[in-house]
């Protein structure tokens, strides 16, 4: 599934917003959607754990099994198509 | 599958170190009793494991998917090591608490059960004598967090058995864990050489001959090492090492292990590291 039709890149878009706005007021610096998170410092891969209860309240998702991995919180991107993925809505 | 139904841990004390043990053990499927003397600690404890067990699982140092090992919180001893195949001590780093904990817990046991202490320093042979079975007695130092490293070292005293130190080799496999094995003696191996060069690099600090940021990039930058000593330190907690480095004044006479003046002041003002949000460092945020 590819969030090919309107509807799902609008919620897309959402999520997309909703997880930059987060993580710049939580690391003070802009974030832009394609930059590894790990990488390049702005968080440490402890604050990942974070992202996972970010995710979880703002979306009504639940991350478990196979889908608690790094790779999934490394970009805004991979973690908008992981709440996609997972079928969660903006709750705020 | 067997480790399962063969290893059943009691975990004494709630503090860091027995959280997180905790989580390992439960992480790897093995069941276990968490005991602590407060009810609300206990309560707390149990928010504690499931929020590192995620963390582990995130960062892919324990396994995602599997059967996960029962935790039950318990506030008496005797409620919780009965059924024990292992008991690991790990209350504060104080000398009398863990002699009276190890006694009242020797006495609940079965023969044979070993008695695994998380003692920082304190000799392993002094710990046994306080015990019905000195045999079953051995040091198991698990380092922080227990749930990420995956070495860690294993102290045999002069009275423990072999049997008892073949079930705890048995136990640390089941948790996915490699003990390397050594004698006894104040601090053992890593405690005598590392809580010295925090005293010393903490020492620094309070001469002003350099920042913590640049004792630290040091260690790091040319030496290699994964964090500096006060880094390490912080993530122990400075109470601990405070406690610790006393323990290896008291045992060696060495003055180098009285805590310095810097260090001494930290621990009164509450400042004990990434527990509490700052030490020779601040905590917290995102990184």
């Amino acid at each position: 599934m590819t969030a090919s039709t309107p509807a799902l890149q609008e919620r897309g878009e959402a999520v997309r917003r909703n997880l930059m706005s987060f993580l710049e007021r939580r690391t003070k610096h802009p974030v832009a959607a394609d930059v590894d998170l790990f990488a390049t410092g702005l968080v440490s891969s402890l604050f990942a754990l974070e992202l996972v209860i970010h995710l979880e309240q703002s979306f009504g998702v639940t991350v478990a099994g196979t889908d608690l991995t790094l790779d999934n919180f490394r970009t805004v991107d991979a973690m908008t198509a992981l709440v996609l993925r997972l079928g969660g809505d903006d709750r705020e | 599958m067997g480790a399962d139904a063969q290893h059943r841990l009691a975990v004494l004390g709630a503090g860091t170190m027995g959280t997180g043990i905790a989580t390992l053990a439960v992480g790897r499927g093995v069941p276990v009793t968490l005991v602590d003397v407060d009810e609300g600690i206990v309560v707390e404890a149990r928010t504690t494991v499931a929020r590192q067990l995620r963390l582990a699982r995130l960062l892919g140092v324990l396994p995602r998917e599997g059967v996960e090992g029962e935790l039950i919180t318990a506030v008496r001893l005797a409620d919780a090591v009965g059924v024990a195949t292992a008991v690991v001590e790990s209350v504060t780093e104080q000398t009398q608490l863990k002699l009276d904990v190890l006694s009242e817990v020797s006495g609940l046991v079965s023969p044979g059960t070993p008695l695994l202490s998380n003692t920082s320093a304190i000799p392993i042979d002094e710990l046994a004598g306080a015990t019905a079975r000195p045999q079953d007695v051995l040091g198991v130092h698990f380092m922080n967090p227990p749930y990420m490293i995956t070495t860690l070292e294993v102290i045999r005293g002069p009275r423990t058995s072999e049997a008892a130190l073949d079930k705890t080799m048995s136990l640390l496999d089941a948790l996915g864990r490699t003990g390397v094995v050594v004698g006894d003696g104040p601090g053992f191996v890593i405690n005598r050489v590392l809580q010295r060069m925090i005293n010393e690099a903490a020492r620094i600090v309070q001469d002003g001959i350099a920042t913590p940021e640049a004792v630290d990039a040091l260690f790091t930058g040319c030496l290699g090492h994964h964090s500096g000593p006060l880094a390490t330190a912080d993530l122990i907690g400075l109470d601990n090492v405070a406690d610790s480095l006393r323990v290896l004044l008291d045992r060696t006479g060495d003055e180098g292990y009285l805590p310095c003046d810097l260090l001494v002041e930290k621990v009164r003002a509450g400042e004990w590291g990434v527990k509490t949000g700052r030490g020779f460092f601040e905590h917290g945020g995102t990184r």
